[in-house]
């Protein structure tokens, strides 16, 4: 009945690190200077771009993702075979239409998919000094990568973007980290945003969110196979906490009302045995701990699906920089400091069953923008689904989305694309 | 768009900066936008409004009038309006305040409490009156706040706002013909719209109850 069912007697199991994709990407010798102060070079940001960027280069949407997704926006992933994360958003004649609009979305820095992050290989010594090399290979980052922030994650696309041709974007778009990212782009190239929209985010991490990353963190730790951040080097994954990481995660997106009309109190059927045969370390599902409610079953599967997709030490740098986040800091706590003067369109959007990040927290951002005198829309989507609901089927928000950019479109004088006529 | 919507926007200056409290469907801000040039955004506090509005590409945010106000910067819109909605906020002189803190100018229509079919009701019935204009039970309405055209006028000679333009409407939105008569427009006149400015010279300067018209108006 779900597809989920299948995988979660693998769960826990030990599993291989995947086979390397090749991954589009752009190439940055010079690097970025971070706000650590550390000059990262070179760094690699992996992307991918949908519709045609308009010969005036005025159509252009970056969408920017949250903690674990990744540029495979609108098109079947590479690794896991499933269909694009925003695919239902983001297509010809979708919300965001590329028939219109030309779609960019890259990989954050510190992230698993191809852009610099802790798996990627770390300049030796030798290399920043002119030496002769070595016959070495190049030992990853892993926890010696720099502390990145959601600004940092926003340079990159900078560079990205101005590597691509733009002087400006149309729209900034992203929900959840990707909301954090949005607010930075309007806060720090302001001249480059003619609209934003900030979906189910803040613009700060809270002392709950914090909490919850901790804890995600905390399990990465605690396996004996994360081996001091350097897994790699036994040939292991830090699976099992990687995966409770994910399944506590998972909870704080999803909202009671949610997992009550999707499982209840529903007991798996004790005839579902094992899929494939395979050694797993865990209770089965006959006895006491085993997998007896479906609520857990399907906790399982997100968190060991999740572990073939993603590496720890990414994790670990993306919750951080998420943590970081408060656009405040530099204003004595007010949220209005980074928009003074800014002449980007908001629009901002919550969903009323988000407990991770709440109407209330949107509101924070919205009053801070009136403060700024700022153009901003601002809407509370009716919903039982949680913080997830951004990717999920609700109309209402699809509608939002689609005609807030029309709108935007008009006001930047942007004609409908030649293909839609 | 509504007849007396009309009548508002003919108040307001071509591209000026326009914040419509309680905007609805979004009407009012879509035609100052698209006739009139306006930079025009609304506050509504109708989620289902809201949502609409802003799919229709109208930069609208869910809010009311006696929570939401306070946030906005001084001076940073032209005008600020307020439609048939005075009577049921919480505190309607804060709420004016803020709006003239807010705008130069504030544009306000109410139902008028003074009409004579109220009036006349109240005293033959003995009951609280029911009108096609007010037309809720009182246990259930959310007019908390009725007013009449003269009590509106003593409010804002209290406050030293200056009227700048006034006129009564039918239910309609058809401006009624009770121009020179305030006591006549207080009889028959079904709503009401003010235009409304600070009185040079500061705020807090109480003046008469009475209207002062600007020297344009009094010229038309």
């Amino acid at each position: 009945m779900w597809l989920w069912l299948k995988g979660s007697p693998e769960f826990m199991d030990q599993t291989d690190i995947p086979a390397p994709v090749e991954h589009d990407r752009a190439v940055f010798p010079d690097g970025l200077t971070l706000d650590c102060g550390t000059v990262l070079a070179p760094v690699e940001i992996a992307y991918r771009t949908y519709g045609t960027l308009a010969p005036e280069r005025n159509n252009a949407i970056l969408v920017c993702h949250a903690l674990t997704g990744d540029q495979y926006l609108a098109e079947t992933h590479p690794l896991t075979g499933r269909a694009g994360w925003w695919a239902r958003m983001v297509g010809p004649g979708k919300p965001i239409d590329t028939n219109r609009f030309f779609v960019i979305c890259s990989n954050v820095l510190g992230g698993c998919m191809g852009s610099t992050g802790p798996r990627s290989p770390r300049p030796s010594a030798s290399d920043t000094q002119g030496e002769a090399g070595t016959d070495d290979v190049a030992e990853p980052w892993g926890t010696d990568f720099p502390p990145i922030t959601i600004r940092d994650m926003v340079r990159g696309q900078h560079a990205l973007v101005r590597h691509l041709g733009i002087e400006r974007l149309f729209a900034v778009v992203g929900g959840s980290m990707g909301g954090m990212q949005v607010l930075e782009w309007a806060a720090t190239y302001p001249e480059m945003v003619f609209a934003a929209m900030p979906i189910a985010t803040a613009p700060f991490h809270s002392a709950q969110n914090i909490a919850f990353n901790e804890v995600s963190r905390q399990a990465i730790f605690a396996d004996p196979d994360w081996h001091g951040g350097r897994y790699w080097e036994v040939g292991a994954i830090p699976a099992r906490g990687l995966a409770v990481a994910r399944m506590m995660a998972h909870i704080t997106y999803l909202s009671e009302e949610a997992l009550t009309r999707k499982f209840g109190r529903r007991v798996r059927r004790e005839s579902t045995p094992p899929a494939t045969p395979c050694t797993v370390a865990e209770p089965q599902s006959l006895s006491l701990f085993g997998e007896i409610f479906e609520v857990e079953s399907y906790l399982r599967h997100q968190g060991s699906s999740f572990v073939h997709r993603f590496d720890a030490n990414s994790y670990l740098t993306i919750t951080r920089a998420m943590d970081w986040m408060d656009l405040g800091a530099e204003h004595d706590g007010d949220y209005a400091g980074p928009f003074a003067g800014t002449a980007t369109r908001f629009c901002v959007i919550s969903f009323s069953s988000d407990w991770l990040f709440p109407t209330s927290q949107s509101r924070v951002l919205v009053r801070a923008l009136n403060r700024a005198a700022a153009n901003v829309s601002f809407v509370e989507i009716g919903s039982d689904k949680g913080h997830d609901a951004f990717l999920l089927d609700e109309p209402d928000f699809d509608r939002t989305v689609r005609g807030f950019l029309s709108g935007a479109a008009e006001h930047a004088g942007l004609g409908h694309h030649a293909a839609e006529a | 768009m509504r007849l007396d919507q009309r009548l508002i926007a003919g108040m307001i200056t071509p591209g000026t900066r326009v914040l419509d409290i309680g905007s609805g469907d979004g009407a009012l801000i879509d035609h100052l936008f698209r006739t009139r040039g306006c930079d025009a955004r609304g506050i509504e506090i109708d989620m289902g409004e809201v949502t609409r509005s802003v799919a229709h590409g109208l930069p609208v945010v869910h809010g009311d009038a006696d929570h939401d106000l306070a946030h906005y910067p001084d001076g940073s819109f032209d005008y600020v309006v307020l439609q048939r909605t005075l009577q049921a906020v919480e505190r309607p002189r804060e709420v004016l305040r803020q709006m003239l803190r807010i705008g130069r100018y504030a544009i306000v229509s109410f139902p008028n409490f003074g009409h004579w079919e109220l009036r006349l009701k109240l005293l033959t019935s003995g009951r609280m009156p029911n009108t096609a204009v007010w037309n809720t039970p009182w246990y259930a309405t959310p007019n908390i706040h009725p007013c009449t055209i003269r009590d509106f006028l003593a409010l804002c000679g209290e406050e030293g706002y200056r009227v700048h333009n006034w006129m009564a409407v039918d239910e309609d939105g058809e401006r009624a013909p009770w121009r020179r008569s305030i006591r006549l427009a207080n009889l028959f006149g079904e709503q009401a719209l003010f235009l409304l400015g600070k009185t040079p010279g500061g705020e807090g300067r109480r003046r008469g109850p009475e209207i002062s018209l600007s020297d344009a108006e009094k010229k038309r």
